[in-house]
């Protein structure tokens, strides 16, 4: 694409900048402008009323609101703690089951599969696993995720791992880990997606460089990932949202239990979740407020585990020689 | 040039798109229903998704007849329904649980309650040893959902299924995890027949539940319970007989172990039908009658006694007073039970007040 005139040249007067030959980047740069604040405005707007529509709760409940761990409807008494543990607790799990194997069929998409199966069987059926509703994922992990973590997988883990208050405890296959199972099923596709784009993206001469010098195939790729890390944490984040908003699939199969228990064997709640399940039969006034204000707390949670992740990427590649995130 | 004014006619339109997302948002109430496109009377009704299925049909066959008048019906949940006609936001609500008094309160006029079909709530469970239907009384189902007791052979269980082959097996609870109108009327259930459930649990469409895990709808339950040997869990009986899940006889108020069916529930509505108050707001559940299913309930359509448009309430009057003569008599088929004729009888008599300035619509 063409550098915009403005950036090379001196600054135009307001008649040049008018002259025909610059009405259409004027334009072009208002259009563009004006969508770019459409995403703030609705922003704002939608944090504005939310708040607005969580004032009670917020009066009622202040800051405790946060902290307490009560949710009892008929009681009237709303904490919001277990739901926050619980979405970071399974979104952190799918992020740990979904990176390696993201990351993995990336590399292996881009760099090692034959030619023949790399784009239209590999990249196509990821993509696909990103199509399929979230619903159809939940319907899925009860019947079929659901009993296989119940039989074969906790028992396993029972076994090996019991030791650890981690993997104790009763299973019914419902649960933390197997919400965070699903998760993971369905933030890979798109951590792996963005990974490849980051990854085809890196010049081919970066790493023919490497191979001509000795590099295995291995260190060939440490190369490249020196290049393309902030983009793989750009894909990991865009992941990691997705596993804190989703909000079906987990209702499903998490056990919908208001607890916070160490065992990833026992049900959990998200805050998605419980706005999903207890919207439409709340018809008390308070009890409406303090789901909205789960809402804007999920709102929170989301930018400050985003914007946690931004610092740890600034962390990682301090001092290396890379360009800015991208 | 010709892309030149495209480009300037794309620009004017985002600004205008811009300028409509900054100023459109006002908060005031909004007329429902009204004039349709086609010319024809338009009727919009929001609420509760249990009676869903069958207000469809109703709406489809009153179309037939009246292809001028378009019924709208959203299930949007019980909650939503009183929410939208307390904003009179449409015409007519629904709702599985009857308005508490703070709700009516909160209406800027009288709302009436009219009955239109019942719903009930077995329990079902996956206990491959037993197998008969097992039985339970109230006290009993109520003790289970709290966590007290813990074992399929517990005594008290084995007291009420002699010869049934009770393992020793761990209960797993499972329960609703949505806000739902089956919650309220098992709660509301349990709280008649234990106290301690009263204290500690209390009654409403969410409860904070002592023990067990929520599944997500009739389906998320029953999968649960069909997939998990020694659940035990509740749903809504039509829900139960589409489904062949082993559902759990319960011993009613006069000591009678009853299996859950269209019948014994309408049996259940003609036992409270004496006590029934005038504004027909009743819980059914426990109720007298040695035929009644103990642990079910009526559903409402929500209408304002006082309407201000006389053409759409006489529309509005007519289709209900239908749904009521004709409509009845369709529920069976799709899994509801029809109302007892006493208790029709007190829902026509509400209709009959729907009025404008005075003037009613029905003899």
């Amino acid at each position: 694409m063409d550098t915009p005139a403005e950036q090379t040249s001196a600054p135009l007067t307001i008649l040049e900048r008018l002259r025909p030959s610059h009405l259409g980047d004027f334009l072009f740069r208002a259009i563009t402008l004006a969508f770019a604040s459409l995403v703030l405005v609705l922003i704002v707007a939608m944090l504005f009323e939310m708040i607005q529509n969580s004032m009670l709760s917020f009066q009622k409940f202040g800051f405790g609101f946060i902290t307490a761990t009560v949710w009892d409807p008929p009681a009237r008494e709303f904490g919001a703690l277990p739901f926050v543990y619980g979405t970071i607790v399974t979104s952190i799990l799918a992020l740990i089951l979904a990176v390696p194997i993201s990351i993995a069929v990336a590399v292996f998409v881009t760099y090692q599969a034959p030619m023949a199966i790399r784009r239209p069987v590999i990249s196509l059926l990821v993509e696909l696993l990103a199509a399929i509703p979230s619903v159809a994922y939940g319907l899925w992990g009860i019947f079929v995720l659901v009993p296989f973590m119940r039989e074969t997988v906790n028992p396993v883990l029972r076994s090996t791992l019991g030791f650890t208050p981690l993997f104790d405890g009763p299973s019914f296959g419902l649960g933390t880990l197997t919400a965070g199972v699903i998760l993971a099923i369905m933030v890979t596709p798109i951590i792996t997606t963005v990974s490849r784009d980051v990854l085809a993206a890196v010049p081919s001469h970066q790493r023919d460089g490497a191979l001509a010098l000795g590099a295995t195939q291995w260190e060939a790729i440490r190369v490249v990932f020196t290049y393309a890390l902030p983009g793989i944490v750009g894909a990991i984040i865009l992941g990691l949202a997705r596993a804190i908003g989703e909000t079906m699939a987990v209702t499903m199969v998490i056990g919908n239990r208001p607890d916070i228990t160490v065992s990833l064997f026992s049900p959990s709640y998200t805050m998605a979740s419980v706005i999903a399940n207890e919207f439409t039969e709340a018809t008390e006034q308070i009890y409406l407020h303090a789901l909205i204000e789960i809402g804007v707390l999920l709102f929170a949670v989301s930018f400050v585990v985003r914007a946690a992740a931004q610092l740890l990427v600034r962390y990682a590649t301090r001092g290396r020689n890379i360009g800015r995130e991208g | 040039m010709r892309l030149k004014s495209r480009l300037i006619t794309t620009g004017m339109l985002s600004l205008a798109l811009l300028a409509g997302a900054c100023g459109g948002a006002s908060d005031g109430p909004v007329k429902p229903g009204g004039e349709s496109n086609s010319g024809g009377l338009a009727i919009q009704g929001a609420g509760a998704t249990f009676p869903y299925p069958l207000y469809s049909k109703w709406i489809s066959e009153y179309n037939k007849k009246n292809p001028s008048l378009k019924i709208d019906y959203q299930s949007i949940g019980s909650g939503g329904g009183i929410k939208q006609i307390t904003e009179r936001t449409v015409d007519f609500g629904a709702t599985d649980a009857p308005m508490n008094d703070e709700q009516l309160k909160a209406a800027p006029k009288e709302i009436l309650h009219i009955p239109t079909v019942l719903g009930a709530v077995v329990v079902t469970y996956n206990l491959p040893e037993a197998k008969n239907p097992i039985q339970l009384d109230g006290p009993t189902v109520a003790a289970i959902f709290m966590g007290d007791i813990k074992k399929w052979n517990d005594p008290k269980i084995a007291a009420m299924n002699e010869g049934a082959a009770l393992p020793d097996k761990d209960i797993a609870v499972v329960h609703r995890s949505d806000g739902s109108g089956t919650t309220a009327i098992f709660v509301d259930y349990m709280a008649k027949v234990s106290p301690e459930w009263k204290d500690k649990v209390g009654v409403g469409t969410s409860v904070n539940w002592p023990t067990g895990i929520g599944g997500k709808g009739n389906e998320g339950v029953s999968g649960s319970v069909k997939q998990t040997p020694g659940s035990i869990g509740y749903v809504e009986l039509i829900y139960a007989k589409q489904n062949n899940l082993s559902v759990a006889s319960i011993k009613n108020s006069a000591g009678k172990f009853v299996t859950p069916s269209l019948e014994s529930v309408t049996a259940a509505a003609s036992g409270v039908a004496a006590r029934i108050p005038d504004d027909l707001r009743v819980s059914v559940t426990n109720a007298d009658g040695e035929a009644s299913y103990p642990i079910s309930g009526f559903t409402y359509l929500l209408v304002y006694k006082d309407q201000d448009d006389a053409v759409k309430a006489k529309a509005l009057v007519e289709f209900i007073w239908w749904a009521l003569a004709e409509g009845e008599k369709m529920a069976a088929d799709l899994g509801y039970s029809a109302l007892p004729p006493e208790v029709l009888t007190k829902a026509q008599a509400k209709v009959r007040l729907i009025n404008v300035g005075g003037k009613t619509f029905v003899p």
